[in-house]
């Protein structure tokens, strides 16, 4: 169906050139961006100085997983605030809701390519200056080979698309509770906490640190990264994809069969 | 004076009515409040994380970092229950609805400082609080009347200067209209230093926020002396005690920035 990818593209475009005319927000954000970069990595310096070797990460990488994090920060909706499910909880309260439901496109799909092409801004706009200016200070562990950013840039991507499933989920939700800020606030915790935002997952202790590295959350963050970092490659970079191929997936599957009882209950209500 | 006691008289009913519309829904309220008590708490989680593998940053230990840490976030969640809804002017100056705030008989800075009023910013405050109480029993400091005070008084401070900074990042929004960033970097990005000792940070990084916008004298300087820690940019020991100073200029600064911000709006007109 050409006529439809060319619908969704035009969709994804849009999204990116909505992101792109926020030019002052844009620099705002970079700014922000790079201020918690610096801090976070001067924190990060301190503890490795003392554990060299900590989570399997050297000085460099630690480094490098700090501003590959702020760089992905705005890109993965990784924050409260952001992102198009408070736009489609809103339509839903609304009711405009009834009116997307009319259109000759899948809901789904047409939020997931807004979403995409507002991620692609979002990761030229607010991801490439703070990591250029964490490069400047800090000694990266950044890798020469086109291959690995190749495969950073596949890794990425399913990233986007299991934080898109995760927060349809969220945008659903609201036929139900109509006020969709609560379980927002508590999903965007639950993402900076489990993502490795806040720490790496190979860096939390343990068991918590092996749990938070099979949750959709791990797909984020923690497995980009490790795939930028080289310590991806071979069977572990196809076992870090399939991983998250498959919660991008399932969640996308799991938003389906909501969205599906969800209109129905549009029909229900009549409105 | 006249203006700041109009000002005041204002700020209580706003407060007041924001609150009240808050409340009508208690489960949505509560949800919040929580959130925002885990929100802050998750930095703590992250401090406890580090120092799970650790016993000392930047030769601080755990009790000591969390008394950074609960007397920054104390003092950041006081300034943003009384400020903190301000990031909204941007929103307001791009939509027009800065205008209706002109025409009413009240200083504006109380209407904006009182719009949507966000109890559940006591979420923080209270985490932030009960760090700061369990850190007080575990530092290695002989606690007398005096050394409470100075607690009592870095609070204070650290409120108003914390306060300063968001008044001053409303004024640019006046010029900057989607810059609310640019304030949280100041205003949570500070917070985010101030938890960690400063022995952690570059000396050009601790030079800026002691010189230039001087957010160590909201704890920084003070918990130093407490604890007995050195400085690390050697200045003189009185340089401890000049919060109060430090807080009233950024204040006085703040106001001027302010009211230069509210001369130059120009509406929209929509």
């Amino acid at each position: 169906m050409p006529q439809a990818w060319s619908l969704y593209a035009a969709v994804a475009a849009g999204g990116f050139r909505r992101y792109a005319t926020y030019r002052t927000a844009t620099a705002a954000g970079v700014f922000t961006n790079t201020v918690f970069g610096f801090i976070v990595a001067y924190a990060y310096t301190a503890l490795w100085d003392q554990r060299p070797h900590l989570g399997g990460y050297d000085l460099p990488r630690a480094l490098t997983f700090v501003w590959t994090g702020q760089a992905m920060l705005a890109a993965a909706a990784l924050i409260v605030g952001g992102g198009f499910h408070e736009e489609l909880q809103d339509r839903i309260r609304s009711g405009d809701i009834a009116v997307d439901l009319c259109r000759p496109a899948d809901l789904q799909t047409w939020w997931l390519a807004a979403d995409l092409g507002r991620a692609a801004f979002q990761l030229l706009g607010r991801g490439v200056l703070p990591m250029a200016a964490g490069a400047l200070v800090f000694d990266l562990a950044l890798p020469g080979n086109p291959l690995t950013w190749a495969a950073f840039l596949l890794s990425v991507t399913l990233a986007l698309v299991v934080s898109f499933a995760v927060r349809y989920l969220l945008a659903l939700a609201a036929f139900w509770l109509l006020d969709g800020s609560g379980v927002n606030m508590m999903c965007a915790l639950a993402a900076m906490f489990f993502s490795g935002m806040v720490l790496p997952l190979r860096a939390f202790p343990g068991g918590l640190g092996e749990f938070a590295q099979m949750l959709p959350w791990a797909a984020m963050l923690q497995v980009p990264a490790d795939v930028l970092l080289g310590l991806r490659t071979g069977a572990a970079l196809a076992r870090g994809l399939a991983f998250q191929a498959a919660w991008a997936v399932a969640l996308l599957a799991l938003g389906r069969l909501m969205q599906s009882a969800a209109t129905r209950k549009v029909v229900v209500q009549g409105g | 004076m006249a203006s700041v006691a109009q000002g005041l008289r204002a700020y209580g009913p706003i407060v007041s009515m924001w609150v009240r519309s808050t409340l009508a829904y208690r489960t949505s309220f509560v949800i919040m409040a929580v959130g925002n008590f885990a929100a802050s708490g998750l930095d703590f989680v992250t401090v406890v994380l580090m120092f799970s593998h650790v016993d000392a940053l930047g030769g601080f230990t755990l009790p000591e970092v969390a008394f950074l840490y609960g007397t920054s976030s104390t003092s950041l969640g006081l300034a943003d229950l009384l400020l903190g809804s301000m990031d909204r002017l941007g929103r307001r100056v791009r939509d027009g609805t800065m205008d209706t705030l002109l025409v009413r008989p009240v200083p504006v800075f109380a209407q904006v400082a009182a719009d949507r009023f966000a109890l559940r910013r006591l979420g923080r405050i209270t985490q932030a609080g009960l760090v700061l109480g369990w850190s007080m029993t575990r530092v290695e400091v002989d606690w007398d009347l005096g050394r409470v005070l100075m607690v009592v008084l870095m609070l204070l401070c650290g409120t108003a200067i914390f306060g300063a900074v968001f008044t001053t990042g409303a004024a640019f929004q006046f010029f900057a209209q989607d810059a609310a960033e640019v304030q949280n970097s100041f205003t949570y990005g500070g917070n985010a230093m101030l938890q960690y000792p400063p022995t952690v940070f570059a000396k050009d990084l601790v030079r800026g926020v002691t010189f230039v916008v001087p957010l160590a004298f909201v704890n920084w300087m003070p918990a130093l002396r407490l604890l007995g820690h050195q400085d690390p940019l050697g200045l003189p020991g009185w340089v401890d005690f000049l919060g109060p100073v430090v807080a009233a200029v950024m204040c006085a600064g703040a106001w001027l920035a302010w009211r230069a911000g509210l001369r130059s709006y120009r509406s929209t007109g929509s």
